[in-house]
């Protein structure tokens, strides 16, 4: 595929006219109030503080952080259901934070998303064929009743559901098939880009496999664009072809999968892929842990200068007094951290 | 290789005998822990690893003998702790065994801490009454106890309210009340699982570093592969109620038996592994509680399953020296295992 080898040569992460979806900037506070009649905005949580990146069509870029890290706040912004308060998006070179009515409709048309909880995301009172019919009925996708049961049970093959099922309702499903209704209604109206966020992180194991084998195979089926956000980073890695590290709102390392785990760059990437057991003692006996101090600082007062700096093993006076420019070490790979450099692990 | 561990010949700290334990339900009795057997002998740290409803937090809470009855009842078995069938003592006799002889950790640090009471108050309730110390003496020991477990300014946190605490903070004192009567066991239930990965580590460390101090055995139970890689020296993988696969972790993961064990490993991405790889998804569902399959319960998601299968229910056997699983096909999952490393 040429877009395989353009991510490869991009020269910066967050460029190129290809790309389906561009993030520049992108800036996410929510205002923190007091008072009961005079409001005044006394502080604000800075969720998602200035986060470039870009996807170009058929490729899955990962999100990993922990609690707080903003991925979850991205993903909602960008489908718009939450405000950008800075920054740009851009999706098929056209700004999504300004659109309203009709032609926000027609945006968020061509993107899906997919919940976390199998369980809260489908509406209870719903059928599964209604759950999974409802972009299409929204954006008047089927004419007749005829046509739109046969592209609902169309979408239930799709993903692997019985299309006899279509008259149950979501508690009949165990979690695994309930995620599948979910990626059903994601591709309902035939979106070029679809938000997973932590799609499989509520599953077992034995199930989390058959999902994401679903959402590979789905991907080239209909050369579809993921945003994958999750915590696990074994699992980011394994589906996501480059990798963006959060913390506290803020992109430490941006890399290609294979550089994620072969030459993490960035302190913070290297403890988390240290605190992330392998299942496989024999090679676990030789690996680093790297245990970092302290908890996540909150949102509402990150620390000055890197917001790392409180908990980094490598900090030294300068990281607490300026934000870190994320500079580009290799060619794809940016690292937000003075400290940094290609060969030191 | 030094796998000859604790205590290999002599007796073990913990022996639990065909524990089997019933929940009344709309839809009938389930039989949630059926016939569950290990032993963990003194300073070991075992594994009761598996994927939800198969029976592991059960097994925990029936050797403690916290079954909410009704609907919850221990039908069958016995729990073997120190020579005494912990089924069997009165229930005063139990109580001095729970937090004196037995810590436990749980899954969820904010609703396993009292939220009306101070964190000093809770840790010095188990020393007053299991070690008689007087109310200074434990405040005392209670202070050393918090900085044990790494929270700062321990002299002053002790008077704050779990609320006040991190999540990472509050399993921290969960473990200063687990370890405060140096227990000989400590059951640690998903204790990890929510939390957010780097604090995960600390947490990890933390019990491994303690309970190797002080010589305590540690039962780990998780859904966590890459947990029970990096921390248990014996594993004991379940499904459906019963323990299916047992030996030394490295046998567990290298000379795996079980074709429900083999399934697992194959289903998680690795970072260690290439990418490009696709994973082998084990196919199916787990089985509802409340449903009966005849035979083994794995057989119908097993693809190494023979006509046998579904009519012989296999028991767990000795199919490598100290290393049981229970399975028909052993030996082909064991030679597939063996093909595929080369």
């Amino acid at each position: 595929m040429t877009s395989q080898v353009q991510t490869v040569a991009a020269s910066s992460p967050a460029s190129g006219a290809d790309d389906l979806l561009t993030v520049r900037d992108l800036q996410v506070h929510f205002p923190i109030k007091r008072g009961l009649i005079f409001q005044r905005q006394v502080a604000a949580v800075k969720a998602v503080d200035g986060v470039s990146f870009s996807i170009k069509p058929g490729e899955t870029l990962g999100l990993v952080g922990e609690s707080g890290s903003g991925k979850t706040t991205i993903g909602k912004a960008i489908i718009q259901l939450v405000k950008a308060t800075g920054g740009s998006i851009k999706f098929n070179g056209e700004e999504v934070t300004s659109l309203k009515g009709s032609a926000l409709r027609a945006v968020r048309k061509q993107m899906g998303i997919v919940f976390q909880d199998p369980y809260g995301a489908l509406n209870p009172r719903m059928t599964a064929g209604a759950i999974v019919g409802e972009p299409l009925a929204v954006h008047k996708l089927t004419s007749g009743k005829g046509e739109f049961v046969d592209t609902v049970a169309g979408l239930m093959e799709t993903v692997g559901l019985n299309p006899a099922l279509l008259n149950r309702y979501p508690h009949e499903f165990s979690g695994g098939q309930r995620q599948r209704i979910g990626v059903a209604r994601a591709l309902a109206a035939r979106p070029s880009l679809i938000i997973l966020d932590e799609p499989v992180s509520a599953l077992d194991v034995s199930i989390q496999a058959q999902v994401i084998n679903l959402l590979q195979d789905l991907q080239e089926q209909f050369n579809l664009a993921y945003l994958f956000i999750a915590h696990d980073l074994s699992v980011v890695r394994h589906i996501s072809d480059r990798v963006a590290v959060m913390y506290l709102g803020k992109i430490m390392e941006f890399a290609e999968s294979r550089q994620i785990y072969e030459e993490p760059l960035h302190p913070y990437t290297q403890a988390l892929l240290s605190a992330v057991p392998v299942p496989d003692p024999i090679v676990e006996r030789g690996r680093e842990r790297i245990v970092l101090r302290g908890d996540i600082p909150s949102p509402i007062a990150p620390p000055p200068g890197c917001v790392f700096n409180t908990r980094c093993p490598i900090a030294i006076d300068d990281c607490s007094l300026g934000v870190p420019e994320s500079r580009e070490l290799e060619p794809g790979h940016t690292v937000a951290c003075i400290r940094a450099s290609v060969g030191q692990a | 290789m030094q796998e000859l561990s604790a205590g290999n010949s002599s007796e073990p700290l913990l022996s639990v005998e065909g524990l089997t334990t019933e929940f009344v339900t709309e839809d009938g009795i389930v039989r949630a822990a059926d016939g569950v057997t290990f032993d963990v002998h003194a300073g070991e740290t075992v594994s009761l690893v598996g994927e939800s409803g198969c029976g592991k937090s059960v097994t925990a809470l029936s050797i403690m003998r916290l079954i909410q009855s009704p609907p919850g009842r221990i039908v069958g078995g016995r729990v073997w702790f120190e020579g005494r069938d912990l089924l069997a003592i009165s229930d005063k006799q139990m109580r001095k065994v729970r937090g004196a002889e037995i810590g436990m950790i749980f899954q969820e640090p904010m609703t396993s801490l009292n939220p009306v009471l101070t964190i000093g108050r809770q840790i010095t309730e188990p020393l007053q009454l299991h070690q008689d110390m007087s109310t200074s003496e434990a405040r005392r020991r209670a202070v050393e106890l918090l900085g044990m477990v790494g929270i700062p300014d321990a002299g002053h946190r002790i008077n704050d309210y779990p609320h006040q605490l991190s999540g990472g903070q509050r399993q921290r004192v969960m473990i200063a009340i687990a370890m405060s009567c140096n227990p000989k066991l400590l059951i640690a239930d998903e204790a990890t699982t929510a939390l957010d990965v780097t604090i995960q580590a600390q947490i990890l460390e933390l019990m491994k570093d303690l309970t190797s101090r002080f010589g305590t055995a540690l039962l780990i139970i998780t859904h966590n592969l890459g947990v029970v890689a990096r921390y248990a020296d014996r594993v004991n993988v379940m499904y459906a109620g019963r323990i299916r696969e047992s030996a030394q972790a490295t046998n567990i993961y290298h000379q795996t038996r079980h074709p429900y064990t083999a399934g697992l490993l194959h289903s998680v991405p690795r970072l260690d592994r290439d990418l490009g790889s696709r994973l082998e998804p084990i196919p199916g569902e787990i089985p509802d509680p409340g449903t009966r399959i005849e035979g083994c319960a794995f057989q119908p998601r097993c693809r190494f399953a023979v006509a046998r299968c579904s009519t012989d229910d296999p028991q767990l056997d000795e199919v490598l020296p100290r290393h049981t699983a229970a399975c028909w096909e052993h030996e082909r999952v064991g030679a597939e295992v063996e093909a595929q490393k080369i």
